[in-house]
């Protein structure tokens, strides 16, 4: 993340919450957005760690709250006291791991159900360095990111040595039709990690925002939405393997 | 075993029954947690391990003549500081096959020590006496220090130590032939293993090995315990070769030590008390109890998930050899009184409404406690936090904050309290986690030192602040923040790290002549102790595998020191043995423990001299070596 301009923008916090599977990836993609670093081994959370990170918008700065949950099963009775007033949630998956993809549909249901309305949630399949998309889509970074990036990986899944077990059409389908942001990351090596975040904070609602903590707001996850998180993008260096970073993915999101 | 018998003293004076938790919900458990009645969940409690710390107590420290006046002291062992070791198995629980194999392990293990009950006698001089010719010659060098010259890998069975901690492999992919029997060689070449398993039989823990490779093994061992079970005459441990099994039964739980390294089985068995203590910090006792009435067959795994690697770290504490659990007390550090004052005021003052207990630890060491003066802290729910905290990675390495629901079971074993934790970024204190845009990544985090080391300076600062309040982490941040800026200010979180890092003093600079290598003090009131650095004599440089089992022998020849003056009817109060690698010493009054380690050619009288100018040293600076009392509010 580049920091463009250093007068003070408008800033506001958001509170964000990461639910999903033991092991999926949470806490990586957390030390990674907060302090660009990886652990191989990483240890199970306990409970739920809190970190905050700034995320420099053209207009203005977005302070992220962030909630990383364990998500060993004991622990599951205490999320809804952190997602209870998040502005958005993180649901990840390992896309190296079916069953995660269904726990993660459940958290999905569970915060349409319980959290607050104008929740933003993103889903992301984790992993991703983990398949062979990077030599099959590595060439279609360019050509093929604006059609669909679903052709490319489900051809990857035939690949044998391939670990991906989830397509990205089927999960891209699912969020499309819950009107999730939808991303596939590397904790490992950085791929697509702050764009998720970036796009988060794009997908918030103004109104929002300007209740810092309010959390309620619905409303247009709108248009002003896209120009930022493209400008956001264009600051981002790393090289965009088959991102599938459809800006229309926030068109639905949870309103 | 000895549930619901532990004597009123162990919980100390001024201990209230704890207050109501609020209800807690487990998604695993099926039945949900708030079952057992508290009361009924009292009876089930283990004795605590250790008079609560930090307390007031009633002893009247003014009364004895120090150091010297210990001779007048004997006869009574220390009324309301009292009586046990601060371990799990107060004298009067024991039964008399415990005792029988007590003294046996001290003369299987222990060649330089006499059976506990021969020794009536104060000091028992140098029994091990050698030939003339061997006293001559080892005369000549009466500085020798400990453990040197003697091939002790051999002697103390310690070959392979350095191994310990390795792994087993997983299996290969495709069972190679002799595969499982390498890894079950692998298995057996450890010298200390430690098996949880229902009393149904189902397996649910184990220090090595997969639970596939040793399943049968754990199946024989559920057949032996229940043998005796059903002969109404529970089996309590046995010896098979040079291998000594300790058994303790906890409810629908079996827990097994098996151990080569000449442990008591009292040692041995609170040992396995915490790791109980462990599970029920995870799950509560009437969640435990919960499962196993409703399914016995129950597989504990599942809800015990991510509990193995807190279990693994603390059984390889234990395998190392941790001063604190030997003892049953904890460690402070060391610093001016007047520093630790203001550090309590500055905590005291900035206190949430919501906090039941605040600490500030700095590489394991306690700093400050504040506590409501009701409550006091039990040791063996401290030992659970600082090894979930600094033993085991997982917190330490995430940066950030921290929200733990855990349940201390000294302190109630029937509800979660909840955990605030936070590390003290050395360079930015106020912040708790980072609020600018990325840093260039910070030098990687080193991979931890070997698990349960005692490393001389580590100086990372945490502050925990627990509630009974599972909403007040906003409340306990908010505390945390004013606390930090308050130390930054007043320049006593810059003493506390200039502390930190100075590490364990030598006993060069605490006794200065004193031929003495290295000593354990623990002052019993205050159910805490000091020891000095283990560097150089029993640091042998760096991480490597010398300097374990360096350490190995050095904690081998305090447990032997600590067996022999806790086996019930020895009645000793001075004990002073002399091997052909160390002498050693140990005193106990009613005012502390002392254990000391020299080399094998210091003479009694030259030893007895270096024991009394550390145990003066430590009389004069007791109020920077300990917190006595603690902040109370
Ligand atoms: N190859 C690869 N491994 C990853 C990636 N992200 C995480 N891991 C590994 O997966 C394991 C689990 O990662 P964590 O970040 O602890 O997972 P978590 O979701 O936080 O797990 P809980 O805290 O138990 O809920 C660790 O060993 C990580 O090193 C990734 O993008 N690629
Ligand atoms: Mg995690």
């Amino acid at each position: 993340m580049a920091d463009l301009a250093n007068a003070p923008k408008p800033s506001s916090s958001v509170k964000l919450v990461l639910l999903g599977e033991a092991a999926v990836g949470k806490s990586s993609l957390v030390l990674r957005f907060v302090n660009n670093d990886f652990q191989e081994n990483k240890e199970p959370t306990i409970g739920a760690a809190f970190l905050t990170q700034k995320c420099n918008l053209p207009t203005r700065t977005i302070k992220f709250e962030i909630w990383d949950t364990a998500g060993q099963e004991r622990f599951a009775s205490l999320a809804p006291m952190y997602y209870r007033n998040a502005q958005a949630a993180l649901v990840v998956y390992d896309l190296t791991k079916p069953a995660s993809l269904v726990k993660a549909k459940h958290w999905v249901a569970e915060l349409q159900r319980q959290a607050s309305p104008g929740i933003v949630i993103a889903l992301v399949g984790n992993k991703l360095d983990l398949t062979n998309d990077e030599s099959t889509s590595t060439a279609t970074t360019a050509s093929a990111e604006n059609s669909s990036e679903g052709g490319a990986e489900s051809n990857g899944a035939d690949d044998s040595g391939d670990a991906r077990k989830v397509s990205t059409d089927e999960a891209k389908t699912y969020a499309d039709e819950e009107g999730l942001l939808f991303f596939e990351t590397s904790a490992k090596t950085g791929h697509n990690v702050t764009e998720v975040f970036t796009a988060i904070a794009n997908a918030i609602p103004e109104t929002s925002l300007k209740s810092a903590r309010g959390g309620a707001g619905g409303g247009g996850a709108g248009g002003g939405g896209n120009a930022a998180h493209g400008a956001g993008r264009s600051e981002e260096q790393r090289v965009n393997l088959n991102g599938p970073r459809d800006p229309n993915a926030k068109e639905g999101c949870a309103c | 075993m000895n549930d619901g018998d532990s004597p009123p003293s162990l919980s100390g004076s001024d201990l209230l029954p704890p207050p109501p938790l609020p209800p807690r919900r487990i998604v695993s458990s099926g039945g949900g947690g708030g079952g057992g009645g508290g009361g009924e969940a009292h009876l089930q409690v283990a004795p605590a391990q250790s008079k609560p710390t930090t307390a007031v107590t009633s002893i009247d420290i003014s009364t004895l003549s120090f150091p010297d006046g210990s001779r007048g002291t004997f006869s009574t062992s220390g009324g309301g500081s009292g009586s046990g070791s601060g371990h799990g198995t107060p004298p009067n629980h024991r039964v008399s096959s415990d005792l029988a194999a007590d003294s046996m392990s001290v003369m299987s293990f222990a060649a330089t020590l006499r059976p506990p009950g021969d020794l009536a006698s104060l000091i028992t001089g140098e029994f091990n006496r050698k030939s003339p010719a061997w006293m001559l010659l080892r005369s000549q060098s009466a500085s020798v220090p400990p453990f040197q010259g003697v091939r002790l890998d051999r002697v103390n069975g310690l070959a392979g130590f350095e191994r310990e901690f390795d792994d087993i492999p997983e299996p290969a992919a495709q069972g190679a032939a002799n595969d499982d029997g390498v890894r079950v060689a692998l298995w057996k070449s450890k010298m200390k293993h430690y098996m949880i398993l229902s009393s149904a039989g189902k397996p649910i823990y184990s220090r090595h090995g997969d639970l596939g490779l040793i399943n049968s093994s754990m199946g024989v061992v559920q057949t032996i315990i229940s043998f005796y079970e059903g002969a109404k005459d529970p089996l309590l441990g046995f010896t098979a070769g040079d291998a000594r099994f300790v058994i303790a039964t906890e409810g629908p739980l079996y827990f097994v030590a098996i151990s080569r390294l000449g442990e008591s089985d009292s040692q041995l068995r609170s040992q396995l008390d915490a790791l109980y203590m462990q599970i029920l910090s995870t799950l509560t006792l009437p969640t435990l109890k919960n499962i196993f009435i409703h399914r016995p067959s129950t597989d504990l795994r599942k809800p015990l998930e991510g509990t193995e690697s807190l279990l693994s770290s603390l059984a390889d504490s234990f395998t190392m050899g941790s001063p604190s659990a030997l003892l049953g007390a904890l460690e402070c550090l060391r610093l001016r009184k007047s520093q630790r004052h203001s550090i309590n005021n500055a905590f005291l003052k900035m206190r949430s409404d919501k906090l039941l207990y605040g600490l500030i630890v700095a590489g394991g060491k306690l700093v400050s406690v504040i506590r409501p003066r009701k409550h006091s802290l039990h040791p063996s729910d401290l030992q659970l936090i600082f090894n979930m905290l600094f033993e085991s990675g997982g917190i330490k390495s995430g940066g950030g904050e921290n929200w733990i629901p855990l349940c201390l079971p000294a302190f109630n074993n029937s509800g979660y309290l909840y955990m605030y934790v936070s590390f003290f970024d050395t360079d930015n204190p106020e912040n708790p986690s980072s609020t600018e845009p990325p840093p260039p990544p910070p030098p990687i985090q080193e991979q931890p030192p070997p698990p349960g080391s005692l490393d001389d300076n580590d100086d990372q600062i945490a502050i925990i602040l627990i509630s009974p309040d599972k909403e007040s982490f906003y409340d306990l941040k908010d505390m945390r923040d004013k606390v930090a800026q308050q130390l930054t200010k007043t320049g006593s979180l810059a003493i506390i790290h200039a502390a930190a890092k100075l590490g364990r003093p030598q006993v060069s600079s605490i006794a200065p002549g004193a031929q003495i290598s290295h000593f354990l003090y623990k002052s019993r009131a205050n159910v805490q102790f000091c020891m000095p650095s283990l560097e150089p004599a029993f640091g042998g440089g760096g991480h490597g595998p010398e300097k374990l089992v360096a350490r190995r022998k050095l904690m081998s020849l305090y447990h032997q020191l600590h067996a022999s003056m806790h086996a019930r009817h020895s009645h000793l109060k001075v004990l002073h043995c002399v091997g052909e690698d160390a002498a050693s010493l140990a005193w106990i009054t009613p005012v502390f423990e002392f254990y000391c380690v020299a080399g094998p050619n210091i003479s009694r009288a030259v030893m007895t001299q270096g024991a009394n100018k550390i145990i003066q040293w430590a009389k004069r600076e007791e109020e920077r070596l300990f917190i006595i009392g603690g902040g109370v509010f």
